[in-house]
């Protein structure tokens, strides 16, 4: 898991419309709220964090993570996605999690 | 991550009947090595596809595969000398600035031999231990004295060691030259050595790392040091304390004459790569794998930026164990350019395995016959901003990645590759291991980030492409529209001047023409003064300041200095070039904004999506309005393209007279509703306020421009990086395509622009 990204809080019902407009349009144009929440999900250290390694070129990519230290490698992760989209919804669904403890449904 | 071929050239552009040497590193027992002509290297099946065109030559063919390794770390190799290996007693001393004094042992100067514990050497001990010094005695028998004071890293320090043979003692001197109150790091001390008779040995002496072997005449070495070493200097007997302190002035003649083996000043030559001995003896050394000269020293107190001007303050050289130049692999395929083979953009096609599923690919341009030119357009392959990024690890370093990218930073296997083999060397945007800024960059070396088939983390959603990759659409839409065109690169625009452009009516920068030495820039300008017609396809180009070396090949400098966006920041003092002694940074400090040669300048950054433009009313004033011949007047202008979208991305430039656009320039159109990840350039930024993101600030845009240079040139300018993305959209029936051809149509014509 990515480091916990800060203290446990109860999402409110604006924070769930966030969830809402990030599965819409998970990269691009975003509302200031949910930008905040995304900087704060994405600005993390490099140790541990999501990312994706290239399958095949813009239809399969895999799930890894960085290691943080320089040379060491990047640890690969038993799950694909044939979306760039379903990538960073599952990885919302992640770091959702660790912020606030709620499990979101696919 | 394996990649069980990679390969680099001897050099990046030849002409017909020339030669290009492939030096390649293969784990298998044969590799297959032929020649294509790259047309686009992208590889999203939304876009046109991935072309290449095999061409028969001499060199296609198997070639038996070795492994090649690059040896990483700097130091200088000092000529041989009897006078080191017949030293029985002697003093060593240096300044030194460690910056990473925890990393283990790390050599300030030897001639160390590990086979049989021959020699001496003067070292940052492991852990941390203070000043150390080792004394071999042959036969594996040695003895190690240490300070036992820890190092403050990027703290001057002075070191000295002396050893007496007739009284078998040692000495030892670390002296902290920084003034923090209650931190007691200097030591003086004295031991007694038990074993007598010090064996030198015919090793080759180092200065900033250990002797290992030679591997094919490549020296090696080990225990690098991380940091700065002045002065270092060296004497045929155990000096006293007002003798050290004289020679770490070089101010008793006497002894210079009669008692000093070598006393190296970096401060001279500092544009060389050969290092000088001020002693009698001459011992001169040559710098390997290129430490950074230019560099303040241990008494440099801030009065004087340039080290021009005060060479004595900037006797330091600073050394680093990740410092690549030449990676010295033995060749392994040449190619000699067949006579009438047309310019172009072409590769070494390399592959291995059982079904040759292993591949690396090693780019190069082929040039028009010497003084000639085979086409009326010309695309300048911007072969020194490829270098200033070659092999950057900001996607698997750098946390911010995933904030600018917008998105899970995607990463190819060349990534994974380079991530593991540090070796491979930093790019102009990564820093050291000790953190600083690299500010050489060499291409003797494989560059995996600039390869056919290649995504770049940098490279907005959907395609993903960025710099060499991202420029291949340039080429693929030239071919598409049946244009004759030449290529030729950065290094002949460096060398030889505007004659490599004048032949050409008109000439296509790349996507992403950001690197540009003073020697570029004139021949640019002059190429405009002439009448020579510039279409700039990309943004953020003439942006830093670079200098090539003046001796050595393939290798160039950017100093991060005092504004623009910077991966670091050079220290303060050390702004200019060692390779040139000019002021470095970005092109706007030096008085030449983007905007007074493409009419645009950097004006904002985003990597997420791009937009699009709208047109405005220069657009339609009768001197111009065939820029957007068949363009409706309020139609988008690149809501489209492989590149984040859209045709205005990534990087954006703004028309602005205050910094040098041309007064009369046409605004053609300007990009709009950029996200807010798409922020202000940092150089535009006196006061930091709110609202810098791409929905509120006026400035987060990019500038179609075109303007009239003297003697009927021209210059236009489409001012972002995602433009070349999307020319191929729709089949090339698009308004990105049509207007970049209504200009190349206009441009190549004999006659003047505007009628």
């Amino acid at each position: 898991m990515e480091k916990n990204l800060g203290e446990k809080f109860i999402a409110s019902s604006n924070d769930r419309e966030l969830i809402a407009e990030f599965k819409r349009n998970p990269i691009g144009h975003h509302s200031p709220e949910l930008q905040r929440l995304l900087n704060q999900f994405r600005g993390i250290p490099m140790k541990d964090k999501f990312c994706l390694l290239v399958i095949k070129p813009n239809r399969l990519w895999q799930l890894a993570k960085t290691s943080g230290v320089a040379g060491k490698p990047v640890q690969k992760l038993p799950k694909t996605f044939s979306s760039q989209s379903d990538a960073e919804w599952y990885i919302f669904r992640k770091r959702w999690k660790s912020l606030t403890g709620e499990t979101l449904k696919p | 991550m394996t990649m069980k071929i990679t390969a680099y050239a001897d050099r990046t552009s030849v002409a017909p009947e020339e030669s290009i040497n492939f030096m390649v590193n293969c784990q298998a027992k044969s590799f297959k090595a032929d020649f294509v002509k790259l047309i686009c290297g992208d590889l999203n099946p939304d876009g046109p596809g991935y072309k290449e065109r095999p061409i028969k030559t001499k060199a296609n063919g198997t070639y038996p595969g070795r492994r090649q390794v690059i040896h990483a770390g700097s130091f200088i190799q000092l000529e041989e000398s009897e006078h080191f290996n017949s030293l029985e007693s002697f003093t060593l001393q240096a300044f030194i600035w460690p910056t990473l004094p925890e990393n283990g042992k790390q050599v300030i100067i030897g001639n160390w031999s590990q086979r049989n514990s021959n020699g001496a050497e003067l070292s940052i001990g492991p852990q941390n231990s203070g000043l150390m010094l080792t004394l071999g005695f042959g036969k594996d028998k040695l003895e190690e004295f240490s300070t036992g004071k820890n190092f403050l890293s990027r703290n001057w320090y002075f070191v000295s060691a002396t050893y007496d043979a007739k009284t078998k003692s040692v000495s030892l001197t670390q002296e902290a030259l920084h003034n923090h109150a209650k931190i007691n790091d200097s030591a003086k001390k004295k031991y007694k050595v038990h074993n007598h008779g010090m064996k030198n040995c015919a090793r080759m002496a180092t200065i900033g790392a250990k002797f290992l072997k030679l591997d094919k005449n490549r020296t090696v070495c080990q225990n690098h040091f991380n940091g700065k070493i002045d002065s270092p200097a060296i004497a045929c007997r155990a000096l006293n304390s007002a003798e050290i302190e004289q020679l770490k002035h070089r101010q008793n003649q006497s002894l210079m004459s009669t008692d000093v083996v070598a006393a190296w000043d970096f401060s001279k030559n500092i544009k060389s790569v050969n290092v000088s001995d001020v002693s009698s003896n001459r011992i001169n050394g040559k710098l390997v794998n290129m430490p950074v000269r230019g560099m303040t020293g241990w008494n440099w107190d801030g009065d004087e930026m340039n080290w021009s001007h005060a060479p004595n303050q900037y006797g330091a050289i600073h050394f680093h164990d990740d410092d690549v130049h030449d990676a010295g692999w033995e060749v392994d395929v040449t190619l000699k350019i067949p006579k009438g083979l047309k310019s172009g953009l072409y590769a070494a096609r390399l592959r291995c395995g059982n079904n040759l599923e292993e591949e690396d690919y090693v780019p190069f341009a082929v040039l028009p016959p010497k003084g000639k030119a085979t086409a009326k357009i010309c695309f300048l392959l911007p072969t020194a901003s490829y270098m200033a990024y070659a092999n950057e690890h900001m996607g698997t370093d750098a946390p911010i990645a995933q904030l600018l990218a917008g998105r899970l930073v995607e990463h190819q296997h060349q990534d994974l590759y380079r991530n593991e083999h540090r070796e491979y060397g930093p790019s102009c945007y990564d820093v050291h291991t000790d953190g600083s800024g690299v500010c050489y960059s060499s291409r003797l070396r494989p560059i995996l980030n600039m390869r056919p088939k290649y995504k770049s983390w940098l490279g907005g959603k959907g395609s993903t492409l960025w710099q060499f990759n991202a420029d291949t659409h340039i080429i693929n839409w030239l071919e598409a529209m049946k244009y004759d065109y030449d290529v030729i690169t950065d290094e002949e625009l460096h060398y030889e001047g505007v004659d490599c452009l004048e032949r050409y009516k008109v000439v296509l920068s790349s996507s992403h023409p950001e690197y540009h030495s003073k020697e570029m820039w004139d021949a640019m300008a002059t190429y405009q003064d002439r009448g020579g017609r510039l279409m700039y396809l990309g943004a953020n180009g003439w942006y830093w300041r670079i200098a090539f070396h003046e001796e050595a090949d393939g290798i160039i400098e950017v100093r991060r200095a005092e504004g623009g966006i910077r991966g670091w920041e050079a220290q303060t003092g050390e702004y200019y070039h060692s390779f040139t002694g000019e002021y470095g940074g970005l092109w706007r400090r030096n008085g030449r904004a983007p905007q007074k040669i493409v009419g645009s300048g950097f004006t904002a950054q985003g990597f997420d999506i791009s937009s699009f433009y709208t047109r405005k009313p220069d657009s339609f004033k009768k001197p111009v309005k065939w820029i957007m011949s068949g363009v409706k007047p309020d139609e988008k202008i690149g809501d489209f393209g492989l590149v984040g979208g859209g045709a205005a991305g990534l990087e954006l430039d703004r028309a602005d007279v205050s910094l040098g656009t041309h007064p009369n320039a046409y605004v053609l159109a300007s990009s709009e509703d950029h996200t807010d990840l798409y922020l202000l350039v940092c150089e535009e930024l006196l006061i930091n306020y709110p609202g810098l993101g791409g929905q509120e600030n006026p400035l987060v845009r990019a500038d179609l421009v075109f303007y009239e240079t003297d003697n009927g040139g021209g210059v236009f300018s489409t001012s972002s990086i995602a433009w070349p993305g999307s020319l191929s959209h729709n089949n090339y029936k698009n308004n990105v395509s049509k207007i970049t051809k209504n200009v190349l149509d206009r441009f190549v014509k004999n006659g003047p622009i505007i009628d």
